[in-house]
């Protein structure tokens, strides 16, 4: 009965979601007050339906409803309740109502942050979000129901897959959700632009900060996918170019292009169009990613049950949508060109640089990704495209971007000089090699080449980023008084920057200088690498909630010295009869030692993986750098005036009646 | 229909990882430089019972027969295009996670530095063409 | 304005090839093998150890090698219509016993019936790696010099044969 409210909460919804597409989006054309003023109050009703939609499937996991097929297949009574409750999300028809009930969350954000939006602006934008809850929930209601009874009741469940009942699923798929969906908000307002047919640039300046913090968002996705996937897994990796990575990885991209591109637009009212297309852009391929997970086109881990019917639907929704929309684009775009010029040697030159380069990029990962099927298409057999692949030309195809991320920060708006620029420059291009290359020969002994390389990268953003506040403060009297009167958005950039600095660290040490062994260890064992010594003290037994275990605990020292006690299980999960390491890592600042029991060999031995990953946490260090880079730019004293300036005039209407 | 829905089980069950115990033994090497071979190409080859997983990443039956088949061809002195090509000629050209270097690839291995090249100096004709209107 | 219209059209170039691999099986790997020469072997049969089957002994009619185990689930799925086809076309049907337990695998035979002219047992797989197995059962259909002319990769169903096996069956056996 519970189950079956929720499926009707859920047409309830689609009912709302039609009103909300369609009346807003009418008197929007023809001024009809009525209808626009219909759009704030249906996207929240469309919300409270969507939500005990969600509330409900959330109930029949926690009071384990085995009647409904998607509990039985993802569940089990054994299944703690914390993993009941993630295991919402963690297949196919959940992580639906998840995705809908994320993109309502946005959508009511919108309706309650948005009083400086003229009325027919936002009717448009809450229609279009409409529009794309229409078409999701008709997706789910026709075929992919999550509330589908199933008959006779079984016992128990299936169990949630043991690679998933881990803290990772709790949060990744949450996160990342907010971040793709989120970008459905830039999209609306980049439709709405179009639709109204706007030659000012007021709209850049309303989706500067929602589409911030999309992008947050999703570098926090990205990053805890990566993080997740390195414990988990349990043979150290953190990025394996798989496709459904790569579907990710090309929103975030066309993402960093946008929210510079944004910034150019609202500031010097330049790059219009373009910064239309990138919202466009940045939205259908976070729909081209829910497209290769569900559709079953691409192999994948991380794929769900795949169906092609399901398939094409999402293809009709990415049709509909992103066809309808670049078809707008190239209707209406042409009238929107850009006024103001720039000469070649100035900011402007460099932003728009950096979406190209950052579109170059995207490209890249997106050939890859489906260049085997173009292969296939072409009857010209089956090939992979796997990591090797996208090492190799990823990194070249971003190099330019990080030479000239550090002239542009030093450029000035719409004319600079090249002997001022020179000038600054050689020194700090200078220092960046020097000390690089210092650095990368004293520290290390192998793939020196590649580790300088991207340690001068690093430095030079750095050194680039920092001179630049320099020069802000330089010839202030006050040092102090002047730094803080610099904008949030400024330090916001800084420290993202930086943040994609102390990436790039990360991501060079890591990958030239892991050290992965493979080796035999029964009790007593002592093996010794990269100066540590790995001593198996004790292989015990220890059962879990739902599975049973075999647990290695290993004593590490380092020259000597007592450093840490690892434990990694061995567990096999009783209910799907699946094994799973549980690795044991000891974390730090520049390194992570990390264990991974194997199989159990003959005599008393057991296989161990053990690994020494010298600063690879800077890779997630820098990705929360980023993100709180962006949080600081939201955070703006503009917009901050802006609530201020509200605030007076809502007190200022109140004192006059 | 209950004969499909046996049949598509059947195949989960085989094509799925983790069903059997597997032989982890780890290999030995007195060379160096053959180890640091062995561990570079079972990362560029494909584990084809897997979901996208290499062979170093398996824990399938086929995975360790073939890891060990590397094993052995490394310590027989062959070359790693001679394992290679012996895989390929086996399994075709999706065991392969570098795509190899023909004309089908010209596009794959090219493409992304002439997209690059172009966008750049298009752009920079752009600048050069709007900086010069008024 | 055709510069606006271009990421319309690139668009669209994806749209199609998604169409397109809609339609495809993801999983389905073709074999290299096709129309090349079938890998020799000489192997130990089934039954007795000491006799051995080479890929000579299938050469001069058009036969079918069938990949099969005790452990594998699907196999036992697929075997009856095994059965039934060799029993109704008196098939050329050759077996090829994938890295089994000698006798798990004959009291499977004799559980479930043994339509194999005779079994080669492949305990280490060695045979199968040569022959691009990877995912039990397998099927190859040879012509008369011993070519391979198709590879089935799963259990046959009833259609499958009726409709491709049987048809290219006869067709090479008209060939010389």
């Amino acid at each position: 009965m519970i189950a079956e409210l929720g499926h009707f909460s859920l047409i309830l919804a689609l009912a709302m979601a039609i009103v909300q597409s369609t009346f807003p989006m009418i008197g929007a054309s023809n001024g009809n007050q009525t209808f626009m003023s219909l759009a704030r109050p249906t996207a929240r009703l469309q919300f409270f339906f969507v939500a005990i939609s969600f509330a409900i499937l959330v109930y029949s996991f926690l009071t384990n409803d085995f009647s409904v097929s998607y509990v039985a297949n993802n569940s089990n009574t054994l299944l703690p309740w914390y993993y009941r409750f993630s295991a919402v999300w963690g297949a196919h028809e959940g992580s639906l109502l998840l995705w809908v009930l994320i993109l309502n969350i946005w959508t009511i954000a919108v309706t309650f942050f948005s009083q400086r939006l003229p009325e027919y602006f936002l009717s448009r934008v809450i229609s279009t979000m409409g529009m794309i809850s229409i078409g999701f929930l008709l997706f789910m209601l026709f075929t992919s129901n999550p509330f589908d009874r199933i008959f006779p009741i079984p016992e128990n469940g299936a169990d949630l897959n043991p690679l998933l009942q881990d803290l990772g699923l709790i949060i990744h798929p949450p996160i990342l959700y907010m971040g793709y969906v989120g970008f459905s908000v830039a999209f609306s307002f980049a439709v709405a632009t179009l639709l109204g047919g706007n030659l000012d640039t007021t709209w850049a300046r309303w989706s500067r900060p929602w589409t911030l913090f999309a992008w947050i968002f999703l570098t926090l996705g990205i990053a805890l996918g990566s993080w997740w996937a390195y414990y988990e897994l349990g043979w150290g990796g953190w990025w394996f170019w798989d496709p459904v990575e790569n579907a990710s990885f090309m929103p975030w991209l066309i993402g960093t292009a946008l929210i510079h591109s944004l910034a150019a637009t609202d500031k010097r009212e330049i790059f219009k169009n373009w910064t239309i297309l990138l919202s466009i852009c940045a939205f259908a391929l976070s729909l081209l990613g829910t497209f290769l997970v569900r559709s079953g086109v691409l192999t994948s881990v991380h794929a769900f049950a795949t169906d092609p019917t399901r398939g094409v639907f999402i293809l009709a929704l990415l049709a509909v949508f992103i066809g309808g929309s670049l078809i707008l684009y190239a209707y209406r775009a042409p009238l929107m060109k850009t006024e103001g010029t720039f000469k070649l040697l100035s900011r402007e030159t460099f932003l728009l640089l950096n979406s190209i380069l950052f579109l170059v990029a995207m490209l890249t990962v997106l050939l890859g990704t489906i260049y085997p099927l173009i292969i296939e298409a072409l009857n010209l057999g089956k090939i992979s495209v796997g990591a090797p692949y996208f090492n190799a030309v990823f990194i070249p195809i971003m190099s330019p971007l990080v030479i000239f991320l550090g002239f542009g920060v030093l450029t000035r708006w719409k004319q600079d000089y090249f002997s001022q620029q020179l000038k600054r420059l050689r020194y700090l291009l200078a220092s960046a090699i020097f000390i690089g290359i210092a650095i990368g020969l004293m520290f290390f002994e192998n793939n020196q080449l590649k580790t300088c390389m991207g340690i001068v990268a690093a430095l030079w953003i750095v050194l680039t980023t920092f001179y630049s506040l320099y020069l802000r403060i330089k010839n202030k009297k006050n040092k102090l008084m002047s730094l803080m009167i610099i904008p949030y958005s400024y330090y916001g950039m800084l420290l993202a920057h930086v943040g994609f600095s102390i990436c790039i660290v990360g991501i060079t040490i890591t990958s030239n200088h892991s050290v992965d062994i493979h080796e035999r260890m029964a009790v007593g064992d002592t093996i010794e690498f990269s100066n540590y010594q790995f001593n198996l003290k004790n292989l015990r037994q220890v059962s879990g909630p739902n599975y049973e275990a075999t647990e290695a605990v290993v004593d590490v020292k380092k020259d000597g010295s007592f450093i840490t006690t690892l434990r990694s299980q061995k567990r096999i999960y009783t209910v799907r009869d699946m094994p799973m390491t549980e690795a044991g890592i000891d974390a730090g600042f520049t390194r992570d030692i990390y264990m991974s029991l194997g199989e159990p060999l003959d005599n008393e031995s057991w296989s161990v993986r053990l690994y020494h990953k010298p600063f690879v946490r800077w890779i997630w260090l820098g990705a929360i750098f980023m993100a709180f880079g962006g949080l600081l730019a939201t955070a703006d004293r503009r917009y901050r005036l802006e609530r201020q300036k509200r605030k007076t005039i809502l007190i200022n209407n109140e004192t006059i009646s | 229909m209950k004969i499909k829905y046996t049949i598509i089980l059947a195949l989960f069950v085989i094509f799925s990882p983790n069903i059997s115990y597997s032989n982890d033994e780890p290999v030995r090497f007195n060379d160096d430089h053959q180890e640091k071979r062995y561990y570079k190409l079972i990362e560029e080859v494909r584990c084809l019972v897997c979901q996208n997983q290499s062979l170093a990443d398996s824990n399938a039956p086929l995975a360790q027969d073939l890891r060990e088949q590397i094993f052995q061809m490394i310590k027989s002195k062959k070359t790693n295009n001679e394992i290679l090509d012996f895989l390929v000629h086996r399994y075709g050209d999706f065991v392969l996670y570098r795509p190899p270097l023909k004309k089908d690839t010209w596009l794959l291995w090219f493409g992304p530095f002439l997209i690059l090249t172009i966008a750049i100096i298009s752009t920079f004709f752009f600048i050069k063409k709007q900086a010069s209107n008024k | 304005m055709i510069r606006y219209l271009l990421p319309l059209t690139l668009f669209l170039g994806l749209t199609v090839l998604f169409i397109y691999g809609l339609q495809n099986d993801p999983r389905y790997i073709p074999s290299p093998l096709i129309n090349e020469p079938a890998p020799e072997f000489d192997l130990p049969t089934l039954h007795q150890p000491k006799s051995s089957i080479k890929l000579n002994d299938l050469k001069g009619s058009v036969s079918l090698i069938n990949v099969w185990a005790s452990w594998c689930a699907a196999c036992r799925i697929e075997h009856p219509i095994l059965n039934d086809a060799v029993e109704k076309y008196s098939l050329n049907l050759y077996g090829l016993n994938y890295k089994d337990n000698r006798s798990d695998a004959l009291v499977w035979l004799n559980a479930l019936g043994n339509p194999y002219v005779e079994s080669a047992f492949d305990e280490k797989g060695v045979i199968g790696i040569n022959y691009g197995v990877y995912g039990v059962p397998e099927t190859f259909v040879l012509d008369k010099k011993g070519i391979i002319r198709y590879k089935h990769v799963g259990p046959i169903d009833k259609k499958k044969f009726n409709d491709t096996i049987m048809p290219l069956v006869k067709k090479l056996e008209k060939e010389e």
